[in-house]
């Protein structure tokens, strides 16, 4: 299977009369991209806004991120299922807007979302803070019920990425990425040395506003599947949660999912990649051990010799996270994990909800609760006072000069378990 | 600037005698003793060793509380900015002796405080969450290389600078685990971290897995029929206003509320505050995390004596383990006092 990922690089965003990209600017046609949004009948009101790397601005409360995406060759639009067609994805040539997201945000959807400062201290706990962003704004009609809220801000992130790829897709791609691996068997043939890897992609999926799509499908009704890792890279996945902001893969995270590159770019040196199990965090234990015994089987049956695991979310997921490393363990075969703790604002309690000996190889991914100061923005894009609402966030955590004192928690990817940044705990 | 830097030692490292001379009594010096001098030329003018305090290690053992009160006193004297103590290696009454003085010249004078010990003294793991304890040998042999750590250490307390690791700056970890931005992303760190563990080759977790206290289950009730059962939860259930703004996540207090005037839960009288799950169907009707409806009819039939009078509530998402572990203790102490016989917990 082979895709070609051709990267526009995007170094500044602006409102034009047409949109398009011109030497490495996004232009956006305001009305155009309200109008790509606004159909929903969901929403009462729809503000789009722009915010740059290093402004003074704050953007509170976003739901999720996304990256601008649209299929050349092999593929029909983006995201199947939702956007696209049902069909399968991994394959031809996809433009992907690098360096540009569309945040959504909108009065509270429910109390964990997230906040990005595009400077300042907090700016280096995501990667949002580093891109240029189309935000949309949607208020929900009257008495909309929060589940469809939800969908229809989730649909609209899709909607206006999917746009903004599409009228910038005739342009010339600054670099061409190639992601190709044969099927397991002929990759097994060509590198019988090499370590064998899979890597269980846990995701939150544990309903009432906590669940994450594969192929359009709600994954909390499947059983985990193996995909190929281009299929993630290609739109497979897609978020639909409001788990906490430090911790949640948004779609933006998903098909730049730190993992499948990490793996890719060993694959045929030091490891022979398998391919991806995305698999659940249910919320009762035959859901646990159901998702856990077929993990550790997929990669029993696959002959892995090893496996990475990511969590997505704190708390019940340690849970499945030590299920999943253990029966892997049992079987002999090696795991690392991927998780954040929660060890308390002074770091001194205890950072995971469950434990288990076999879990033995553990990268953390940060604090959830180390407190952070962040100063007051020039401009917000959204709803301050939400921050009170927002999980890591507190009723005093916004002062009247607009500073804040707030967890981690309440900054979209600061802790994010699939490794995406560099941040870590360490004992002091 | 110079810092004035006190140092504690023992009679054995003022060349007092070995163990003939360790009932001792405190004794304070002006300047250099021992190995204070060399101490003293690491600081290269930035600090100066302005007094020593000296202890007998029986002394301060069996007499911890006078012993170190003793010293306090003479410290305070020098007015310093840091207290060093030792390094006492693997010597046990030593260390511990080390570890006491620094914690307490640390809680009571304000003031920076570095010791250095063998990672199995016993005084490490009495005192590491309360001082700095550089690593040292286990014996003193290693004096040449455990001076030069403690003198860094300090200076860098001293002058406020910001820390790295406990394992870069050579102390042993206070317990207290902190962020830090690595060289390389999570996902590469993982990567080299299986391939190692599939190599079998050694290689380093980033958190040890912690062992869980075992609680022992309270013997079952004997006579339902005459039982006081209390209810509580974690489901973020409060009155109407959140009257104590108990944090949507990462709690850090409970409430207690009377409930003898209820029989149900209604959107009107109570809500959800919870910042983990969805809280519409809660807010709807309370009792669906907080049965009081439930609890109610039973009571009613007799089922049970009596339904207590109070119910603690707080939320369970992202809540320190630290934090869980006090209101357990404290509401547990309430329920006893209150002659409860059994409680509901109930999550979410």
């Amino acid at each position: 299977m082979r895709l070609e990922l051709h990267n526009a690089t995007v170094k500044d965003v602006q409102w034009s009369e047409k949109t398009c990209l011109k030497d490495n600017v996004l232009y956006v046609n305001r009305e155009e991209a309200i109008k790509v949004v606004a159909e929903d009948e969901n929403f009462s009101d729809v503000q789009l806004d722009l915010a740059r790397p290093g402004e003074s601005v704050r953007i509170i409360p976003v739901k999720d991120a996304v990256e601008p995406r649209i299929k050349l060759e092999g593929g029909t639009s983006f995201f199947p299922g939702f956007c696209a067609p049902m069909e399968p994805v991994g394959e031809g040539a996809t433009f992907v807007l690098k360096g540009a997201c569309v945040l959504t945000c909108g009065p509270i959807v429910a109390f964990q979302e997230g906040f990005i400062d595009m400077s300042g201290p907090a700016s280096p706990y995501n990667p949002f803070s580093g891109t240029n962003n189309v935000v949309i704004v949607a208020k929900p009609v009257e008495d909309l019920e929060k589940h469809a809220y939800e969908k229809s801000l989730r649909e609209a992130g899709l909607k206006l990425s999917i746009y903004l790829a599409d009228q910038c897709k005739e342009t010339k791609a600054d670099d061409v990425e190639v992601f190709d691996k044969g099927t397991i068997l002929e990759e097994n043939n060509q590198y019988p040395d090499l370590p064998k890897i899979t890597y269980f992609c846990m995701s939150i999926t544990q309903g009432l506003l906590h669940d994450t799509f594969l192929y359009g499908a709600d994954m909390k009704h499947i059983v985990p599947t193996l995909v190929h890792p281009n299929e993630i890279l290609d739109g497979a996945m897609v978020s639909g949660n409001c788990v906490s902001a430090c911790d949640k893969n948004t779609t933006f995270h998903h098909v730049n999912d730190p993992i499948v590159l990490e793996l890719y770019k060993r694959h045929g040196k030091e490891i022979n990649f398998l391919g991806v199990i995305p698999t659940l965090e249910s919320t009762v234990l035959a859901g646990k051990e159901r998702s856990t015994w077929m993990n550790a089987n997929l990669a029993r049956q696959l002959g892995a010799d090893g496996v990475v695991i990511s969590e997505e979310g704190y708390g019940n997921p340690d849970t499945d996270l030590c299920m999943n490393a253990k029966k892997c363990e049992d079987w002999g075969i090696k795991t690392v994990v991927i998780s954040d703790e929660a060890a308390g604002v002074d770091g001194s309690s205890q950072g995971l909800a469950d434990a288990t000996p076999e879990m033995t190889g553990f990268v953390s991914a940060g604090n959830v609760n180390e407190m952070i100061e962040v100063p007051a923005m020039e401009k917000i894009i959204g709803f301050p006072e939400s921050i009170a609402f927002l999980s890591g966030g507190a009723s005093d955590s916004l002062r009247e000069d607009g500073s804040m004192y707030v967890e981690l928690q309440s900054i979209i990817g600061s802790t994010n378990e699939l490794g995406f940044s560099k941040l870590g705990c360490e004992w002091v | 600037m110079t810092f004035r830097v006190v140092h504690y030692i023992n009679q054995f490292y003022a060349g007092m005698g070995g163990e003939d001379t360790a009932h001792v009594a405190p004794s304070s010096r002006e300047g250099v003793v021992g190995p204070g001098l060399q101490l003293q030329n690491l600081l290269e003018g930035e600090g100066e060793v302005v007094g020593t305090i000296i202890c007998g290690d029986s002394y301060y053992g069996e007499n911890m509380e006078k012993a170190q009160a003793e010293c306090i006193e003479m410290i305070k004297a020098f007015e310093p900015d840091i207290l060093i103590a030792g390094p006492g290696f693997n010597a046990g009454r030593y260390g511990v002796a080390c570890g006491d003085i620094c914690a307490a010249a640390g809680e009571q004078l304000g003031i920076p405080t570095v010791t250095a010990l063998f990672a199995e003294n016993p005084g490490v793991e009495m005192y590491q969450k309360k001082t700095f304890i550089v690593e040292t040998t286990d014996s003193a042999r290693g004096m040449r290389k455990a001076l030069p750590n403690m003198v860094t250490l300090s200076l860098k307390l001293l002058k406020n600078e910001k820390l790295g690791p406990a394992k870069e700056e050579g102390y042993l970890s206070r317990g207290i685990r902190k962020g830090f931005f690595h060289e390389q992303t999570g996902a590469e760190r993982a990567m080299d971290m299986l391939l190692k563990k599939i190599r079998g080759e050694e290689f380093e977790t980033e958190l040890e897995m912690p062992v869980f206290k075992k609680i022992k289950p309270a013997a079952p009730v004997k006579d339902l029929s005459k039982a006081t059962i209390a209810i509580c939860t974690s489901g973020g259930i409060v009155p109407f206003g959140n009257p104590d703004h108990i944090r949507v996540s990462s709690a850090e207090k409970y409430g207690k509320y009377n409930i003898s005037e209820l029989t149900d839960l209604t959107p009107e009288n109570y809500e959800s505050i919870h910042g983990g799950y969805d809280r519409v169907y809660a807010n709807d009707n309370p009792d669906v995390v907080l049965p009081l409806d439930v609890m109610r009819e039973m009571e009613k039939e007799g089922v049970f004596g009596k339904l207590h009078e109070f119910v603690y509530c707080t939320t369970g998402t992202g809540t320190a383990v630290a934090n869980a572990e006090s209101f357990g203790q404290s509401i547990g102490k309430d329920l006893k006092e209150a002659g409860v016989d059994a409680v509901i917990l109930t999550a979410t």
